[in-house]
């Protein structure tokens, strides 16, 4: 029965975001949506690894640090190594996660407002090291990377080049929700299956988990190197978007923002980072036309959102259904 | 060498003052101020206005950035995180409350001020020479009022009824309390003291380095680095973890000079070997 209306919800969510969204944007023009939308799918992906470390109980302001080093790898080995593009994603990802493993083994020993401050500083670190290291171009950064080229088995032709497409902005979106909805089902298989209610453990207490045998320094530190591979992987595609990658594409700022969209979605709910990325992000750009009172409304929307509900947007639902892991 | 010594006692008086107030807030109220660097650099500008623009006595606008700074602190605590603290299921909400706190303080300070670097007069003119130190008055005048100050912070919080009370309110809530304490009252004040201590140390400074509206983020990574490096929630620490990185600075932009700008990434770089050998600073509690 349960799986039955899961594999029902993700066929319609496959509609609604591969034929219902693009038949609309081509109905009403607007084009721009399409770039849009992409990076709400990709800055969820982002999102959904911060989110995972709130699952173990860790604040995490480090994930701009893993977004700019997935960038940056896929950038590298696109543009001086003449990989494929669509090598270098779980490379990106992978490398990312290594990188996590040797950084998380020390500090994911820190708690509480210790491994927020630490990770925020982590973010400051890629950005300097971006900036110093010389195999990264400085301050100048990588431009002009190339499109994702085709993939081809056998002289069939499974994924276009984009550089020939008439439309890749299409071409990216698809990719996008298609990494996003992948991403969000990986998810919510982890976070229902063994190793997900072992997390839950960790995050309500780890000395009594680790007194009933929870291996709770393996345990986190997995659960760590799955958030940097999504963050890795977010980059990288991020930087083949915009054909380009600088120490200073994803910031503190940033960190932030992919914390903060978490929070807005509500830290209990699995798919709370798409919808509060969804929401910051088209909020942000509504108020656009605000101008100079745009952060100004946009911080005081924040803090009334805050004090109305202070745990997440998905808390509205009366309710407990699917989504939702209870506390 | 002498130079580099008193370039960072100079530049740590500032940073533990910047330090004392994060940590003051984090101790009482469990909360990480993301806005911090956002209320030094009001702080700043309250005092470019009132001793840059309206030509009054340095003093009077000191006084006034702290005012002004205690009374939004007040104000945050008591309309903005003491319902959400009540009402929140985690204690990390406050994050997300203090990371908008920050963007409406970065709005409101670039609507009114816009995004110049504004300097203002110095308040002491001349040098201070002698065989191998180079300082300027001002330099001299701004580290000796900042030490007076956290010298004064320090007996208050030891001595004064007010301070024995926050101190009781850090080591255990529902203890302080039970000793009736009134704790909602003395989390205002500290708030406000916090934010004061933020608005003072920027009305120092503006003297020196002048003030622009986008440093409040820079500003509040500094502050949490100080508090990592002395442990969250301690006084004592938070001087130490200020002085440190003064000291830090200080002598890595001698010693570093011919490798480029790299200071700052060696200092983080040894920040993360430190806290994984002491994860709770040089004399901080454990969390939780």
């Amino acid at each position: 029965m349960m799986k039955a209306r899961n594999a029902i919800a993700l066929a319609a969510s496959l509609v609604l975001l591969l034929v219902a969204i693009p038949f609309g944007i081509q109905a009403s023009g607007r084009a721009d949506l399409y770039y849009t939308l992409t990076s709400v799918a990709l800055l969820s992906i982002i999102s959904a690894g911060v989110w995972l470390t709130f699952y173990i109980g860790r604040i995490n302001i480090g994930q701009g640090a893993y977004a700019l080093m997935g960038g940056y790898v896929s950038a590298v080995l696109v543009t001086r190594y003449g990989f494929s593009f669509w090598l270098t994603l779980p490379l990106a990802g992978l490398f990312c996660a290594a990188a996590s493993v040797l950084i998380g083994l020390p500090i994911l020993r820190l708690r509480g407002v210790y491994f927020a401050m630490v990770t925020l500083v982590l973010t400051e670190v890629a950005r300097l090291l971006a900036l110093a290291l010389p195999i990264t171009n400085g301050a100048k950064g990588i431009v002009s990377i190339p499109l994702p080229g085709a993939v081809r088995i056998f002289g069939l032709t499974l994924i276009p080049d984009f550089a020939t497409l008439e439309n890749p902005r299409l071409a990216f979106y698809i990719m996008a929700v298609i990494a996003m909805v992948l991403c969000f089902v990986g998810m919510y298989r982890l976070v229902n299956s063994r190793i997900g209610h072992l997390c839950q453990s960790l995050q309500q207490n780890e000395e009594l988990a680790s007194s009933i045998g929870v291996d709770i320094a393996r345990l986190r530190v997995i659960a760590y190197a799955i958030s940097s591979f999504l963050g890795g992987f977010g980059g990288a595609i991020f930087a083949s978007i915009t054909q380009s990658i600088y120490p200073s594409s994803f910031t503190v700022a940033d960190s932030v923002n992919f914390m903060l969209n978490c929070f807005l979605g509500g830290l209990s709910y699995v798919f709370g980072p798409i919808l509060g990325t969804f929401v910051l992000y088209f909020g942000w750009d509504i108020l656009y036309s605000f101008g100079d009172f745009q952060l100004l409304i946009f911080s005081i929307i924040l803090i009334a959102l805050m004090l109305v509900l202070p745990n997440g947007l998905f808390s509205l639902r009366l309710s407990r259904s699917r989504g939702e892991v209870t506390q | 060498m002498e130079q580099v010594v008193v370039n960072g006692l100079y530049l740590g008086a500032q940073y533990a003052l910047i330090a004392l107030g994060l940590t003051l807030i984090f101790a009482l109220m469990n909360v990480l101020n993301f806005a911090h660097g956002q209320m030094y650099v009001l702080g700043g500008f309250v005092t470019y206005t009132i001793y840059g623009q309206m030509k009054l006595p340095f003093v009077l606008a000191l006084v006034c950035s702290g005012l002004t700074l205690a009374v939004v602190g007040a104000f945050c605590e008591k309309f903005l995180f003491r319902p959400v603290i009540r009402r929140s299921k985690r204690d990390e909400s406050t994050m997300l409350l203090a990371a908008a706190i920050a963007f409406l303080l970065d709005a409101v300070i670039l609507l009114l001020f816009g995004e110049k670097q504004r300097g203002v007069p110095k308040i002491i003119n001349g040098v201070f020479l002698s065989d191998t130190i180079v300082m300027p008055y001002d330099r001299i005048v701004v580290g000796v009022v900042a030490i007076v100050m956290i010298a004064t912070f320090v007996l208050y919080m030891q001595y004064s009824k007010t301070g024995r009370a926050m101190r009781a309110l850090a080591q255990d809530r529902v203890a302080a309390q039970l000793m009736g304490v009134n704790v909602e009252r003395y989390s205002m004040i500290g708030f406000a003291l916090g934010a004061m201590l933020a608005g003072v140390v920027g009305g120092l400074l503006v003297t020196i380095t002048g003030i622009s509206s986008g440093i409040g983020g820079p500003i509040s990574i500094k502050a949490f680095m100080m508090v990592m490096i002395g442990g969250a929630g301690v006084v004592g620490g938070a001087i130490a973890g200020g002085f440190i990185l003064g000291m830090m600075e200080s002598v890595g932009l001698t010693v570093l000079r011919e490798f480029g700008d790299i200071t700052y990434l060696v200092i983080f770089v040894c920040l993360m070997v430190f806290l994984s050998i002491r994860p709770n600073g040089l004399m901080g509690k454990p969390w939780g």
